[in-house]
C-alpha cells in the first residue's frame, strides 16, 4: 500500500514531467514558426480555415510570413491594400491585378493571376486570415461581402 | 613662370591620373571583407553602399564604375562611381541617364544599357566619369513585360549584340499562373520572347521583330549572359520554371517543388532550342522530361529528347543573374577562363527554407566545364537560414572584372558593392 503510494507519486510526478516536456517543446515549435517580426497570435491564427487556403494558394509569392519578394510580389503586412477597402481586396483576388502599385514605398509591376475557382468561402476565409496574421488587426470578410463582389 | 606653368601641369596631370592607378596591390581589404565569406587568400573591401537596387555592373579600363538601377536614385537610373584616392573605396558617386533597367556594358565608346524596353547607349566622354546625356536607341520594339522583363546584352567582338528577351511567363499556359490551365501547344509567346535575339551592335534604330534574329530559343529568362572569348561562344544561365506543387499538387511536394527544376547552365549555338515551356531538366533524372502543363509525368520526354541540354545543372530556383568569365591574372591560375555566377537567391522554394544568395566559380577547360561548382562567395544575405526572401539582407545580382583583375560584385537590394582581390 505504502509502496503503491510511492508508486502513484512517481507516476504522476513522470507524467508532469512528460507533459511538461510536452509543452515546452510545442511552444518552442510555436516560437519558430513565428516570423521575425512575428506580432501576430500563433496559437490563434494556426488553426484558422484561412492558413490551410493561404499554404497552397498564396504562400508560394508571398511568403510564410507575409513579406513577399522584394520587387517581385508586394508584402501583406501594414499595408492598406489588405487592411483597407474589403472590396478592393476581394475584386484583386477574384480578378488578379496588374500594372505599377506602391507597397510600404516599394513599386511593384508584376501580375497577380486571378483567384476566381476558389469559392466564395475559401475567399472569404483566405483573407480574413491575412487581414488578421503578420501583425494586421483588421476585421473579417464575409462569404457574403465575397459574394455580392463577385456577381457585381 | 614658364616653368611654374608647366609644374603645375604635371601635377594637374598627375592628380587627373590618380584614379586609374588603383592596383589591388596597393589595397586594404576591409576586416570581415565586408560580411561576405571567401576562399583562403582572397579578400574584400566595400566600394560603395546603399546606392539603389543595383543590378548590373561594368568597369571601365580606368576603374570607373557604372551600375544598372531597377528603380530610380535621385530620379536617374544610372550609378557612376570614382575612387579618386587610390584606396578602391568610391569617393564620388553621381547618378545619371533617363532609364532603368538591368543590362550595362562598355563597348566601342558607349555605355550600354538594357531598359527594359530597348537597348539604348550613352556616348562616354573623355576624362568624364559621367556619360553624355543624349543617348542613342539601338534595339527597341521588345514586348512590354512584368515579369522577366529584364534585357541583359552582349558583345561577340564581331559586330554582333545578343538579348535576351525573357518570356513573361512561367509555362505558357493559356491563363497565366492559372491553377488548372494548359499549357499553349505551340506556345506563341516563342515568337517574340523566351530567348535570345541577335542585333549588330552599332546600328541604331534596329526593330526587335524585323531587324533582329532568333539566335536561339526555349530559355524561359536569363538574365546571365557571357561571351567567352576562348572559344568564342555565348553563354547563359537560365532561370528556369516554378510552383510545380502549385499547379500539379497531387505530382510534386512542396519539397520537390522547391527541388525542382535545375537552374540550367546554356552554351547557346545559333539555332539551339533548349526547350522551355514544353520541358524542364530534372537534375536528379539527369534529363529534360515533358513539362506537366503539356502533359508529362516527371518521367517521359516525348519532344524533350530533341531539345538542347544544359552543359551544368544548379539547383533550382537559385536565381543565377550574372555571368562572368575570368580572364584576369590577379586570381589563382585554376580560375583562369573559369566562370562565374551570381546567385541572386529563391523565393520559389516556399514553405522550404530559401537557397542560393551565393557567387559560385566554375572551372572550364574549353568550352566545356573541368570540373564541378563551387561556392566561391557566400555569407551576402547575413543570416543562416533565408526562410522568406526579405530575411536576406544582401543578394548578388552583377559581376564585373576590373582591369587589374579583380572581381566587383554588386547586391540588388542596397546597391552595395564588394570588389574582391586576390593576394597570395
Amino acid at each position: 500500500m505504502k509502496i503503491n503510494g510511492i508508486l502513484f507519486l512517481l507516476l504522476v510526478f513522470l507524467l508532469s514531467a512528460c507533459g511538461g516536456r510536452n509543452q515546452s517543446s510545442q511552444q518552442q515549435t510555436e516560437t519558430q514558426i513565428q516570423t521575425p517580426g512575428g506580432t501576430e497570435k500563433p496559437a490563434s491564427m494556426a488553426n484558422h480555415p484561412g492558413k490551410k487556403v493561404y499554404d497552397s494558394v498564396c504562400l508560394a509569392c508571398h511568403m510564410a510570413d507575409g513579406s513577399g519578394v522584394p520587387g517581385m510580389h508586394p508584402p501583406l503586412i501594414e499595408t492598406d491594400w489588405v487592411t483597407g477597402d474589403k472590396e478592393r481586396l476581394i475584386e484583386i483576388t477574384l480578378n488578379g491585378m496588374s500594372g505599377k502599385i506602391e507597397v510600404n514605398g516599394e513599386t511593384y509591376n508584376s501580375i497577380m493571376p486571378p483567384h476566381s475557382h476558389l469559392s466564395d468561402r475559401q475567399i472569404a476565409d483566405v483573407l480574413t486570415y491575412i487581414r488578421q496574421s503578420f501583425g494586421n488587426n483588421a476585421s473579417e470578410i464575409t462569404v457574403e461581402e465575397v459574394q455580392k463582389v463577385r456577381n457585381k | 613662370m614658364k616653368y611654374l606653368l608647366v609644374l603645375m601641369f604635371s601635377i594637374l596631370a598627375f592628380a587627373c591620373s590618380q584614379h586609374e592607378k588603383t592596383s589591388a596591390k596597393n589595397l586594404t581589404p576591409d576586416t570581415g571583407n565586408g560580411g561576405i565569406t571567401l576562399p583562403d587568400g582572397f579578400s574584400a573591401l566595400v566600394v560603395a553602399d546603399e546606392l539603389g537596387r543595383g543590378r548590373h555592373i561594368a568597369v571601365n579600363e580606368n576603374g570607373d564604375i557604372y551600375v544598372s538601377l531597377r528603380e530610380q536614385n535621385e530620379n536617374k537610373g544610372i550609378a557612376c562611381l570614382r575612387d579618386t584616392t587610390g584606396d578602391g573605396r568610391a569617393d564620388i558617386v553621381e547618378y545619371t541617364g533617363e532609364h532603368t533597367g538591368t543590362g550595362i556594358k562598355l563597348h566601342k565608346g558607349h555605355l550600354y544599357f538594357g531598359a527594359d524596353t530597348a537597348v539604348v547607349r550613352y556616348p562616354l566622354q573623355a576624362g568624364e566619369l559621367r556619360p553624355g546625356n543624349n543617348w542613342e536607341m539601338i534595339a527597341r520594339g521588345f514586348p512590354q513585360e512584368r515579369q522577366h522583363e529584364a534585357k541583359p546584352m552582349e558583345f561577340d567582338g564581331q559586330g554582333n549584340m545578343y538579348v535576351t528577351v525573357g518570356a513573361p511567363a512561367n509555362a505558357c499556359m493559356e491563363q497565366m499562373r492559372t491553377k488548372g490551365s494548359p499549357g499553349m501547344d505551340p506556345c506563341p509567346l516563342l515568337e517574340y520572347a523566351g530567348g535570345i535575339w541577335k542585333f549588330k551592335d552599332d546600328v541604331l534604330n534596329q526593330d526587335q521583330m524585323t531587324d533582329g534574329v532568333r539566335y536561339a530559343t526555349g530559355i524561359r529568362h536569363a538574365v546571365a549572359n557571357s561571351w567567352n572569348k576562348q572559344v568564342n561562344e555565348l553563354y547563359v544561365v537560365q532561370h528556369g520554371r516554378d510552383q510545380l506543387h502549385q499547379f500539379f499538387p497531387e505530382m510534386y511536394d512542396t519539397k520537390e517543388s522547391a527541388e525542382l527544376p535545375a537552374e540550367e547552365f546554356f552554351l547557346v549555338t545559333e539555332g539551339a532550342d533548349f526547350g522551355w515551356p514544353y520541358c524542364y531538366y530534372d537534375q536528379f533524372q539527369e534529363k529534360k522530361v515533358l513539362a506537366p502543363e503539356y502533359g508529362g509525368d516527371r518521367e517521359i520526354q516525348e519532344r524533350c529528347e530533341n531539345k538542347m541540354d544544359p552543359i551544368m545543372a544548379f539547383p533550382a530556383h537559385i536565381g543565377p543573374n550574372d555571368l562572368l568569365f575570368y580572364t584576369g591574372d590577379l586570381f589563382p591560375e585554376k580560375y583562369r577562363n573559369g566562370a562565374f555566377i551570381a546567385f541572386h537567391g529563391s523565393w520559389n522554394r516556399a514553405p522550404e527554407p530559401q537557397s542560393g544568395y551565393f557567387v559560385v566559380f566554375v572551372p572550364f577547360d574549353g568550352a566545356y566545364p573541368s570540373g564541378t561548382w563551387e561556392i566561391f562567395a557566400d555569407g551576402f544575405a547575413g543570416t543562416d537560414t533565408v526562410n522568406s526572401t526579405r530575411d536576406a539582407e544582401y543578394r548578388p545580382c552583377g559581376l564585373a572584372q576590373g582591369p587589374d583583375g579583380s572581381l566587383y560584385v554588386v547586391d540588388s537590394n542596397k546597391g552595395k558593392i564588394w570588389r574582391i582581390i586576390y593576394s597570395s
